[in-house]
């Protein structure tokens, strides 16, 4: 099963090596990772999703405590929380099908970012299966190029 | 007041209480060993990088303090890995500074320059490389302090040359630690040592499992009582060895691949294990679905992920042993009497004692460290290479004492033994110190004999010349077919010719009747190590064996 870990992290450069090392020393498979800043700018957030049964999920949650930078891990796989994605599509798009690509656009309340003679770039934000609904649903048309972000993540409301 | 980087550094080990450095100079520590020709901390030279990074390892286990090393930039680094990797894997604290070129060069392939910060990101508990002076007293202070606290183990620290003769205004105030994600482990969940109070008070087959944990968190005393109060037969690990004295009527030996029959058969038979500072390594469980059947299992250790990695526990306790311990011995209820599980072990002891074919005509290696035991009363630090001597070391020398053993068990590094000797040596200077040696791995960092003689340290090595790669050849015996696929090692140094070269003293002993006076004699040299080449039988066998992902009570040549 996949697991979402938010990971908050000193800001210094190295811990993503840190993190990634430790990942493929033990063995554990990263299915997605993202890291950014927060709102302190000596902290930054990693969004880690992997894949795996509880017992390894509790191994490399532990062993990711033990790096001296990690200093809060939060499983929020069943926490209620929002995540996000953004994926960028290239798709070939003659302009007899054009319209219908649109179409599809607006339903998943996407955007057009670029149109070129032959493709057109749209964007996308939203959880990971909207994206993967999106990808399947451009698919017939011919996906040239695909770029995923990889998942954010935050837990709803506010604990004071 | 302004000060270099190599100044804030002497400082920063002061500071530390270092009294004592491993190193060897190169262009890329020149700011330091400049710094440390006008200090009283004491270095020592040694001839090998490696060697540096073992003695400070050594000087580590038998004092409880923080070892330190030092090596230049680039291969002066590198030869230091396999030292940081072995204090890595058995959990010792050490921080290991190395040169680095200057900063402006970092990242472009400069002479010497080599990542070290990069290659032991898996091999440290933590490493630094030093970018702006003004972290450098926080930085040292950190690194000894992550050594030293928790799980102990090894932190690189990589010191820029520009870094270290820049010169800037110190201002010495207190310096503060910026570790937010490290949090100091002390008291354990009450919940769970009450839960383990009552299963040992409820156990019918009780059985202690002690190791390394035991002896880096100081809890010998604790465990002594435990045991005592309690009557609870005890085996160690081969890193748990002196944790619990090996001459008390409740020590049942080693367990695991090499453990003694009755350890290994009270490990099968109990019903409560209780696992203390220990790691549930694959040498000691064995086949992991057989290990321990009929226990259930009670696990103390500092570091929470050692808790169910290979084994999972029913009552789990993440805590400092000897904290824990203190806890919970109160809460016990007295126990005295002789039961049926008592009567068991002793019969296990007796029919299966350690044991080997004595012959008047050969050396046998067992017979010689018994005798070594007999003739230090026990009162040596020993330290190993790696291989069967190793094994027999082991069995037939009862520790009493923790730190007494230094033997490196989870790297399994041969050619430790004689720069440990060197570090334990400085470290103790009045204890008889011996390296139990192997033929091959003595060969390893045998330069070490340089530095030994140059610091008159009178370390003993042993060497149980049995001409061959024994340990690996007793696994093609076993399970290759005697296919000795290269392990014979008849072609090698006349190792009293050596001893000599070196400025040491050297000896040969190919009789049994000729083992004690030798080692009297050596014993007797205080100003100069001695190298005693034993010529023992060359195919003797380690026994007791578990075959490798056996189970720990099928055991080959038990009891023989
Ligand atoms: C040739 C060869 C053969 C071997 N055969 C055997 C064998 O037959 N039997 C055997 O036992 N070993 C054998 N070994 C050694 C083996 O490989 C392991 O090194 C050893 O078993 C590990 O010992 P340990 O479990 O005590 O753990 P250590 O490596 O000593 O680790 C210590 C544990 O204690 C914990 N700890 C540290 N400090 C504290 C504290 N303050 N409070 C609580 N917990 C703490 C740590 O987190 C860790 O889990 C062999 C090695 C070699 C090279
Ligand atoms: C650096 C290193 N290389 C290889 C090994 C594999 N190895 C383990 S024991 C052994 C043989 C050791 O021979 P010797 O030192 O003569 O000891 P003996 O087993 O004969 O007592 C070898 C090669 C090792 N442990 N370490
Ligand atoms: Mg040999």
């Amino acid at each position: 099963m996949k697991h979402t870990l938010s990971v908050t992290v000193d800001n210094h450069p190295g811990v993503l090596t840190r993190v990634a090392t430790l990942f493929r020393r033990r063995g554990y498979n990263i299915d997605s990772l993202t890291v950014g800043r927060t709102e302190d700018p000596a902290i930054s957030r990693m969004t880690i999703v992997v894949d795996g049964d509880e017992s390894i999920l509790e191994q490399v949650t532990k062993q990711l405590h033990k790096l001296i930078e990690v200093y809060k891990i939060l499983d929020i796989t069943s926490e209620p929380s929002v995540d996000r994605e953004l994926a960028l599509f290239k798709v070939k798009s003659d302009p007899q099908v054009r319209g219908e690509i649109m179409q599809i656009v607006d339903i998943f309340r996407a955007h057009i970012v670029d149109i070129g003679r032959k493709s057109l770039v749209i964007e996308v934000t939203g959880d990971e299966s909207k994206i993967s609904a999106l990808e399947d649903s451009l698919r017939a048309f011919g996906i040239i190029e695909m770029v995923r972000t990889g998942k954010v993540a935050m837990i709803r409301g506010y604990k004071g | 007041m302004r000060l270099t980087g190599t100044d804030i550094f002497i400082k920063g080990l002061k500071n530390e209480g270092v009294d004592v450095i491993f190193g060897y100079p190169g262009g890329g520590v020149l700011p330091i060993y400049d710094g440390l020709y006008a200090s009283d901390i004491r270095h020592i030279l040694v001839r090998h990088e490696q060697g540096a990074a073992h003695a400070a390892d050594a000087y580590a286990r038998v004092t409880g303090k923080v070892g330190v090393c030092l090596a230049t930039s680039g291969p002066g680094a590198t030869n230091l890995v396999t030292g940081i990797a072995n204090a890595y894997m058995d959990s010792i604290p050490m921080v290991a500074f190395t040169g680095q070129v200057t900063i402006p060069l970092i990242g472009r392939d400069a002479f010497q320059e080599a990542d070290i910060t990069g290659i032991t990101l898996p091999i440290t508990k933590h490493n630094y490389l030093v970018k702006n002076i003004r972290d450098l007293p926080r930085i040292i202070k950190e690194a000894f302090f992550i050594a030293r606290t928790n799980r102990p183990g090894p932190v690189v620290v990589d010191l820029p040359k520009d870094v270290m003769a820049q010169e800037i205004d110190f201002l010495d105030d207190e310096i503060e630690m910026s570790l937010r994600g490290y949090r100091i482990l002390k008291s354990a969940n009450t919940g769970q040592v009450l839960a383990a109070a009552k299963a040992i008070d409820e156990a019918a087959r009780p059985l202690i499992y002690a190791g390394g944990g035991v002896i880096s968190s100081e809890a010998s005393s604790e465990l002594t009582e435990l045991a005592g109060k309690m009557q609870i037969p005890v085996v160690t690990t081969l890193m748990g060895l002196g944790c619990f004295p090996g001459t008390n009527p409740l020590f049942l030996g080693m367990l695991g691949m090499h453990g003694t029959g009755a350890a290994n058969y009270a490990v099968s038979e109990c019903d409560l294990l209780i696992a203390i500072g220990v790691r549930f390594d694959d040498r000691v469980t064995g086949n992991l679905n057989t290990f321990a059947p009929h226990a259930r299992v009670i696990h103390i250790d500092i570091d929470a992920a050692e808790i169910g990695k290979n084994v999972g526990p029913h009552i789990p306790i993440v805590g400092d042993v000897k904290q824990v311990l203190s806890e919970v011995i109160p809460r016990l209820k007295e126990r005295g009497g002789q039961t049926s599980w008592h009567e068991q072990l002793r019969s296990w002891k007796e029919n299966y004692p350690l044991g080997y074919e004595s012959r008047e005509d050969c050396l046998m290696p067992q017979f010689v460290i018994e005798k070594i035991y007999e003739i230090t009363e026990g009162k040596a630090i020993i330290t190993t290479e790696v291989g069967q001597h190793q094994m027999w070391t082991a069995q037939y020398y009862k520790f009493d004492k923790p730190r007494t053993f230094v033997t490196s068990g989870g790297l399994g590094t041969m050619g430790f033994g004689l720069p440990a000797a060197v570090g334990a040596q400085v470290a103790c200077p009045e204890a008889t110190v011996i390296d139990i040696a192997g033929d091959g791995s003595i060969q390893m960092n045998i330069q070490e004999m340089c530095t030994a003689v140059e610091q008159k340290l009178p370390i003993i090595i042993c060497i149980m010349n049995n001409r061959y790669l024994g340990m690996v050849r007793q696994w093609q015996e076993l399970f290759y077919d005697r296919r000795y696929s290269f392990v014979d090692i008849e072609h090698q140094p006349d190792f009293v010719k050596l001893a000599e070269a070196y400025g040491a003293v050297g000896m040969r002993v190919a009789k049994p009747s000729e083992v004690e006076p030798a080692l009297r004699k050596a014993m007797e040299i205080k100003d100069r190590p001695t190298m005693i080449d034993f010529r023992v039988e060359r195919e003797a066998n380690v026994y007791p064996m578990v075959p490798p992902g056996g189970s720990l009570n099928a055991m080959l040549g038990e009891g023989m």
